[in-house]
């Protein structure tokens, strides 16, 4: 099965079957924000939202998560070795995930799953989902996807795609998984003759409504070391507060801590969200500390969105233009104005 | 799929403190499962996650040769909460390693080379590896001649002290043994900062490779007495240190630019770390 | 308020081309409706830049600790009553500090007013004679101003600036007869179990991304008590146990030092109501030893300081 319409009077139906059949999660509003959830039933879901408070990452890599669990016990033969602990990775498909936090999860991918090493939590988690988008028909003010790549109708993180046409979901299977989902979909009938055709232009006008904001291409064609001594992050850091709002809430920023949990005689070593924002993130033992300076650590994070991660993998930035930063940073920072003027700046690879 | 993440377990063999100091103990570890000896295969110049129960882990070079068979040994300062817990573990405690990981010396670009290693304080751990492998019979003759320099603040910060002076009656490897000070009149080694004591021996950039790990005043100033004696800085190589957690180029932490000290590192040309921006 | 927009580059170009003072602390416009960037001016050229709204909700009171140089800084009333609290606890001296004063007719709320926008974003917003018009793609909507305050300043009872060296306009009517605890009494009723309920509900989405405490400018120390290692205080997951431990300590420590700013609700991600932390203790702190935070420069907070009269019965 690779199309089919979903008349949204039996959505609720169809995500009823699904939660028969697997672990289901989606967009729930909680009375402030939307979040992914686990739906445990149809009427918890919401689609009818622009986009998740908290970025999609968190289904795959949880803020915190418990690795491997150890006993200290006296006399405990396996005391101080440390075993992986349980977890669930039955299937669940996830659906309503907006293109520009699905595309996320494929630049997470390269860090998380390199040729040399697999986060095995990661690589579980992506192989037991399945993940149903739902395109943009109406993308934000501080949506700049398009400009980072990505797009309001990008189904290249999907396994299937909904596209709202008013009255009901064109549903499309983008992998093998989407269609191996779609056949599940008892509910759902023959796409209406002008289905594609609608589609279409909802894409056009909403790829249209976000246009180009900036151009990458200017700025990873720059000299990175001369963007690095660029006089323009004395200006950009000074608002900084160093919250790690913008990296928790980014979809992209991957970066974690690993502790040691210790209660009585069990424990756990467990890792939780990091952010390159904190002082602690490069501090070395002897008290050093590589980027002890704000400065240092704001430039950080855009040079290593817009111009490291690049230059590491040759495809792109590490931003899929989702704007959660720029609406929720507290001092106004814009990632888009960031880039404007590493672009702007007057330095460019020499020939 | 192995987890990169899960140590092998370990037993410590043995303890042994290197200075007067006691902040620096060397531990020499053996794999709980005998098997997980030849997983752990490294290369000298990599290093290894030491990992304690309820602690933590600590990056640490790999002080041993994989050479020598049957353990891995650590030479570990006392700095933070994990080093610190070691040094107050016993000979048959369990802990974990995890790794090697990182890159490690060159050893392909080394081969037919002379070598020249310069060495301060405790950064010698790494160093000591390499130099065991390049005396293995098997291993020295592929290498030219081996010239090192040490140093350290005085004698009792010396590492490896009993290997220093095996290798000071050997003919096939020029130590310049050296302290920044000495009120031992039975000294008789040589006196001087290791830039100095590289300037005064002057060891020919023909052919030749320098690796130098110290601390970062020193590396300071030997790297323009290197260059003076004509070392070009794609032949002049280094080995960085960084706060790290996955020691796998994962969590992020350790970049420098575009390269993780972890994973692309943490072994850089001068010629490679003058194109990084110097956070390190 | 626009009009203090003037005002504010008038007094930068004045203080910077006179050398009064090495830097300007304000805001400039924002990239999005109703939220302005703090920005740094250093040059006569450069004043043009500031600006001045109903969306300077950002207490810039938060730029000054450590600060080696002499700055202006534009100061609401809390603003003002940060700066002093910093200048009482030795964070930055009184004369390395010009205030240009600005009394507050309370901040417009982002979060309320896109709340009550229902999904609908604006790309413009003006404030005319007490209303606050919106207008997005396909709407406007028209606002009374106090339907849009910031809920602390709804409450606020400090709209001037308690310390300044220039006023960028009259003072305003402080407002009276305000009841700024009727939800610090609601809690008090509640019997033990309901107040860990409610506070655990409070802190349930807390994401440890500590913005609240990054925004506070009572927030300064070098290093935070939850990013110590040795001893490491507390966990740093998001266990209801840890986060609950991370609120109720950091809450602790504003005692007597909060002036109710509302930086910490601006700033959390999630829409936490951190306030019902540190209301708790501003009220007890006034009740207890009749002290508001930041309101006199000659008088040290009342959890620094040792009097035999102190009051006990708190303790049990």
């Amino acid at each position: 099965m690779t199309e089919m319409y979903i008349p949204k009077e039996k959505l609720a139906g169809v995500v009823e079957d699904l939660i028969g059949r697997q672990r289901v999660y989606g967009p729930v509003f909680d009375g402030a924000y939307h979040n992914f959830e686990e739906i445990k039933s149809a009427g918890a879901l919401d689609l009818a939202y622009s986009n998740t408070r908290l970025s999609a990452k968190g289904l795959f890599h949880p803020h915190s998560e418990r690795m491997f669990e150890y006993s200290l016990a006296s006399g405990d033969p396996e005391a101080g070795v440390l075993k992986e602990t349980e977890k669930d990775y039955s299937p669940r498909v996830v659906l309503g995930m907006r293109p520009c936090d699905a595309r996320a999860l494929k630049i997470m991918d390269r860090n998380f799953n390199s040729p040399q090493y697999g986060d095995p939590w990661w690589v579980k988690r992506i192989e037991a989902t399945t993940i149903v988008g739902l395109a943009c028909n109406a993308p934000c003010g501080t949506c700049f996807c398009t400009t980072a790549g990505s797009g309001p109708f990008d189904d290249s993180g999907l396994d299937a795609m909904l596209v709202d046409l008013g009255e009901g979901y064109l549903a499309r299977a983008v992998t093998d998984k989407g269609s191996a989902l779609l056949s599940q979909i008892s509910k759902g009938s023959a796409a209406p003759a002008d289905a594609a055709q609608k589609a279409d232009a909802l894409r056009r006008s909403a790829e249209a409504a976000i246009g180009l904001q900036f151009d990458v291409g200017s700025i990873t064609g720059k000299d990175s070391m001369e963007l690095f001594n660029s006089p323009i992050w004395e200006e950009i850091q000074f608002a900084c507060i160093n919250c790690g709002t913008c990296t928790f809430l980014c979809p992209t920023c991957w970066c974690f801590d690993i502790q040691d949990e210790t209660h009585g005689e069990h424990g756990d070593r467990i890792r939780i969200w990091d952010s390159c924002m904190f002082p602690l993130f490069t501090l070395h033992g002897s008290g050093h500390n590589p980027r002890q300076n704000k400065a240092q650590r704001v430039r950080q994070r855009f040079m290593h969105k817009l111009r490291y991660y690049p230059e590491k993998y040759g495809d792109g930035i590490a931003c899929t233009g989702c704007g959660r930063c720029v609406r929720a940073c507290p001092v106004n920072i814009d990632i888009r104005n960031v880039a404007r003027l590493m672009s702007s700046s007057a330095c460019v690879r020499p020939a | 799929m192995k987890n990169p993440y899960l140590p092998y377990p370990v037993r410590i063999d043995s303890i042994v403190t290197e200075t007067e100091d006691r902040n620096l103990k060397t531990f020499t570890l053996v794999f709980k499962n005998p098997e997980d000896e030849a997983r752990f295969a490294y290369t000298p110049g990599q290093f290894a996650e030491l990992s304690v129960a309820g602690q933590g882990e600590s990056p640490i070079g790999i002080a041993s040769s994989p050479t020598e068979k049957g353990f891995i040994k650590f030479t570990v300062n006392k700095v933070g909460r994990v080093t610190s817990h070691l040094h107050s573990m016993k000979e048959g405690d369990v802990m974990g390693v995890r790794g090697p990981m990182g890159n490690w010396y060159p050893w392909e670009t080394l081969e037919g080379k002379n070598i020249v290693i310069i060495g301060g304080g405790f950064a010698f751990t790494t160093l000591r590896s390499s130099i065991v492998y390049m005396l293995h019979p098997d291993n020295r003759s592929r290498f030219g001649d081996i010239t090192v320099v040490y140093g350290a603040r005085s004698p009792g910060l010396l590492l490896y002290k009993d290997e220093l002076a095996a290798w000071e009656q050997r003919d096939d490897i020029k130590m310049h043994i050296t302290v920044d000070g000495c009120s031992d009149p039975n000294w008789k080694y040589n006196v001087g900062f290791v830039p100095t004591v590289t300037k005064e021996k002057a060891p020919s950039a023909d052919n030749a490779y320098a690796i130098i790990c110290g601390p970062p005043i020193m590396i300071k100033f030997t790297l323009p007495v290197l260059t003076d004696l004509g070392f070009p800085p794609d032949r002049i190589i280094s080995s960085l240190e960084m706060r790290m957690k996955c020691g796998i180029g994962i969590c992020g932490r350790c970049n420098i630019g575009s390269e993780y000290v972890c994973k692309d590192g943490p072994v850089f040309t001068l010629e490679k770390l003058s194109k990084l921006p110097n956070e390190y | 308020m626009r009009a203090y927009t003037e005002k504010i580059r008038e007094a930068a170009k004045r203080l910077l081309s006179e050398k009064r003072v090495d830097a300007v602390i304000g805001f400039r416009k924002g990239s999005i409706p109703l939220v302005n960037e703090p920005v740094l001016v250093k040059s006569p050229e450069r004043a043009d830049e500031l600006y001045w709204d109903g969306s300077c909700g950002v207490n810039l009171a938060n730029y000054l600790p450590k600060r080696t140089d002499r700055v202006a800084i534009v100061a609401k009333g809390c603003d003002s009553r940060n700066i002093v609290v910093q200048i009482v606890e030795n964070q930055i001296q009184r004369d390395q500090v010009y205030v240009l004063g600005a009394p507050c007719h309370g901040m417009l709320d982002r979060r309320r007013i896109l709340a009550s926008l229902k999904g609908r974003e604006p790309t413009s917003v003006e404030e005319v004679d007490g209303q606050v018009r919106i207008t997005g793609a396909g709407f406007e909507e028209t606002f009374s101003r106090s339907e849009c305050l910031q809920e602390n300043c709804s409450i606020c009872i400090h709209r001037n600036p308690v310390i300044s060296d220039e006023m960028l306009g009259e003072p305003v009517a402080e407002q009276e007869n305000v009841d700024r605890y009727p939800d610090v009494a609601k809690v008090e009723g509640m019997n033990p179990d309901e107040r860990k309920d409610y506070f655990e509900e409070i802190t349930s989405k807390c994401i440890r991304c500590y913005a609240c405490r990054n925004a506070c400018p009572q927030c300064y120390c070098p290093t935070c008590f939850v990013d110590e290692s040795r001893p490491q205080w507390m966990g740093k997951t998001i266990d209801p146990k840890d986060v609950r431990t991370f609120h109720f300590l950091r809450a602790f420590h504003l005692a007597g030092r909060c002036t109710d700013c509302g930086a910490c609700e601006r700033a959390c991600p999630v829409g936490i109501k951190l306030r019902q932390y540190t209301k708790k203790l501003e009220k007890d702190v006034k009740e207890f030893y009749g002290y508001e935070a930041g309101v006199r420069l000659d008088e040290r907070p009342p959890l620094d300081v040792y009097r035999p009269g102190d009051p006990e019965n708190f303790i049990k």
